[in-house]
């Protein structure tokens, strides 16, 4: 072990400091607003002293809104449900879909292999709103307007290379033997695909749908046009705090905080399977 | 007919022809050792015989029933690879196991099966452990053991002690064939090293350029290789091969002329070191040499001789004369028996009398 110097280590727990609170100090302030009333948020100076309310949560889990104009019905909830729709569906059917195909990309050479896997990868480099008005028409043509089947299959434009992609590198670093061990053993290929392939590449299918679930949960634009308010998800209901009396900054928050909570318990669930892979040694050669 | 046929295997990729006319049959009970050197095709052969590739030409029949088409699960082979590929999220247990629940075994007989196999590789103490926690020969015996559980008919070792350290590779040559036989079955075990082909098979196949280039048992690979590689690969030190010409049913052979029979024109004479006795006083008929250095290999020694014309000559002694030949340079003389003289044709490479079947 080198000696680190006692002025290194401080130097060191200063700067660690400091890049965490450049990451994690707007999370704090968002988690105090939304225990506070529109007048403590906008108070100059701000304080971190304050008398908490729950008068925010209340709002959004009642879905009604008192304001000076009256009051307003807020479809928060309804917003996160079908937030957790979309994305969960999204994610399902591009498992589905993406992980036998990365499993025929690493394993088979076919013929424009590259070039499809290339493709699928480009749909990523496009930013969403560079196909809306095509979709939009196309949508419209198709009856797929205002409907979860479609925002899911669009959703697939999310969700889809990103499992190809992750998925395909930790199936290539499973060596080609193993599964043939299990066949010779006796085993027909969809059983060596479920119990052996599948579990070692587990981490890399975990990561991907991860991913992807915080991918189509942020999502924005795709719901915006091409579903109508009963569909949409909390990305897009957010907006609804913007109102003819002003910006509720407090719902807002408190909306951020609830919004951020399923991604954030699936992330602490999926983290066994993130690690459990990792030690096995599988991933290696 | 039981056991293993081939017949004509052949098989190239993109890179060229790798397997070009194969054929070999292997007996239940016995073992038949591939020999030749890495990028030959012997691994891509027992992936054919496995089910795992599939030939451009040829068929495999496993006792009688043509398997060329058969899939990998449906063949009843047993196989150990070269890197062991256990699977790494199963126990050792289950990795001995998986072949017995490919046959759906009733948990009962399953245990007593795989408890039996891991007692006779003596690695019944680990079956609970995971394979990254085992030793390289632990987990060699592991490979092993899975491919012999369900008691196959035919069994592939894919150079199964190549990454095992040399002093268990040395214990296992000697356990390996009493183990092997014990199973009856047909067992096709390929290997680079010539020694271990010699010890474990009962006959063996040289495969060089695609092609069986010899089909004999251990013996016969020695005495009578087929080629001037044959030879080079079997032996250690390799053969002294020195080129002469033929004339009047005659050659001349480090000074000496020496009657071939059935030669003519251009030949390679093949000596092999132990044949080639040396004295450091002057005999009657003796070749005299330089001693250029000892090598002490094992309980040989290896002399490194400059002959008359000055070619390059290995010769080996017991160690007890080793110690007699000094550190410094100086005359020795040689001889060799005649019928210990090997002739190759120099322009083919094949041996001058050997009869190809």
């Amino acid at each position: 072990m080198e000696r680190v110097s006692a002025l290194e280590r401080v130097i060191r727990t200063v700067l660690i400091l400091l890049v965490l609170v450049f990451f994690l100090f707007p999370i704090f302030w968002i988690l105090l607003m939304s225990f506070q009333s529109n007048d403590q948020i906008l108070r100059i100076p701000p304080s971190i002293v304050f008398e908490p309310t729950i008068a925010n949560y209340a709002t959004l889990l009642t879905g009604k809104l008192q304001t000076t104009a009256g009051n307003l019905d807020v479809a928060f909830l309804k917003n996160l449900g079908n937030s957790m729709l979309l994305s969960t569906g999204s994610v399902i059917l591009s498992l589905i879909l993406g992980v036998p195909a990365a499993y025929a990309f690493a394993r088979f050479k076919f013929r424009l292999g590259e070039n499809i896997a290339f493709t699928l990868l480009s749909f990523r480099f496009a930013p969403p709103l560079l196909v809306l008005l095509p979709l939009s028409l196309y949508f419209k043509q198709l009856g797929l307007t205002d409907s979860y089947f479609g925002l899911i299959w669009i959703y697939q434009l999310i969700c889809l290379p990103l499992i190809l992609w992750i998925v395909r590198g930790y199936f290539e670093d499973v060596s080609p033997d193993i599964e043939h061990a299990y066949r010779v053993a006796g085993h027909s290929w969809w059983t060596t695909f479920r119990k052996i392939a599948i579990p070692l590449a587990m981490p890399g299918i975990a990561a991907a749908g991860l991913l992807a679930f915080i991918f189509a949960w942020n999502n924005f634009v795709f719901a915006l046009i091409l579903a109508s308010a009963d569909k949409q998800p909390v990305t897009v209901g957010a907006l609804a705090f913007v109102t003819a009396s002003g910006i509720q900054y407090g719902q807002i928050a408190a909306a951020i905080v609830l919004s951020v909570m399923p991604t954030l318990l699936l992330a602490l669930y999926a983290q066994r399977y993130l690690v459990q892979g990792l030690s096995l040694g599988a991933v290696k050669g | 007919m039981s056991g293993l046929v081939l017949s004509h295997i052949a098989k190239g990729f993109k890179s060229g022809k790798v397997l070009e006319d194969v054929s070999l049959n292997v007996n239940a009970g016995e073992i038949v050792a591939i020999v030749g050197p890495s990028g030959t095709g012997k691994t891509v052969l027992l992936r054919i015989i496995a089910g795992l590739q599939e030939p451009d030409g040829g068929t495999v029949s496993i006792d009688g029933v043509d398997m060329t088409e058969a899939s990998p699960e449906s063949r009843g082979i047993g196989m150990a690879f070269q890197n062991f590929a256990l699977f790494p999220h199963f126990s050792a247990f289950d990795n001995i196991a998986s072949p017995l629940t490919a046959r759906r075994m009733p948990a009962g007989a399953l245990k007593e099966k795989v408890d039996a196999v891991a007692r006779l590789l003596k690695i019944d103490h680990v079956l609970g452990h995971a394979p990254r926690e085992l030793s390289n020969g632990q987990k060699q015996r592991t490979a092993l053991a899975r491919a012999l559980v369900a008691q196959p008919k035919v069994l592939l070792l894919d150079d199964p002690l190549r990454n095992v350290d040399a002093k268990l590779r040395y214990e296992m040559r000697l356990e390996l064939p009493r183990l092997l036989r014990s199973y009856n079955a047909a067992v096709i075990y390929v290997t680079q090293d010539y020694k271990e082909a010699m010890a474990l098979g009962d006959r063996i196949a040289v495969l060089r350029g695609g092609r069986i280039e010899q089909w004999a048992t251990p013996h016969d690979v020695y005495a009578a290789p087929a080629s001037v590689e044959v030879a080079k690969l079997f032996g250690d030190p390799t053969i002294n091969l020195l080129p002469s010409k033929v004339e009047q049913g005659e050659f001349r052979l480090l000074g000496r002329n020496v009657p071939a029979s059935g030669a003519s024109g251009a030949i390679v004479a093949g000596l092999r070191p132990e044949h080639l006795t040396v004295s450091r006083t002057e005999t009657a008929g003796g070749i005299p040499c330089e001693l250029d250095a000892v090598m002490p290999v094992n309980v040989r020694s290896v002399l490194y001789l400059r002959g008359p014309a000055g070619e390059e000559i290995l010769a080996t002694v017991g160690e007890n004369e080793a110690a007699k030949f000094g550190r410094d340079h100086r005359q020795v003389w040689i001889d060799f028996a005649p019928e210990n003289v090997l002739l190759f044709d120099a322009a083919t490479g094949a041996r001058i009398g050997h009869q190809a079947h």
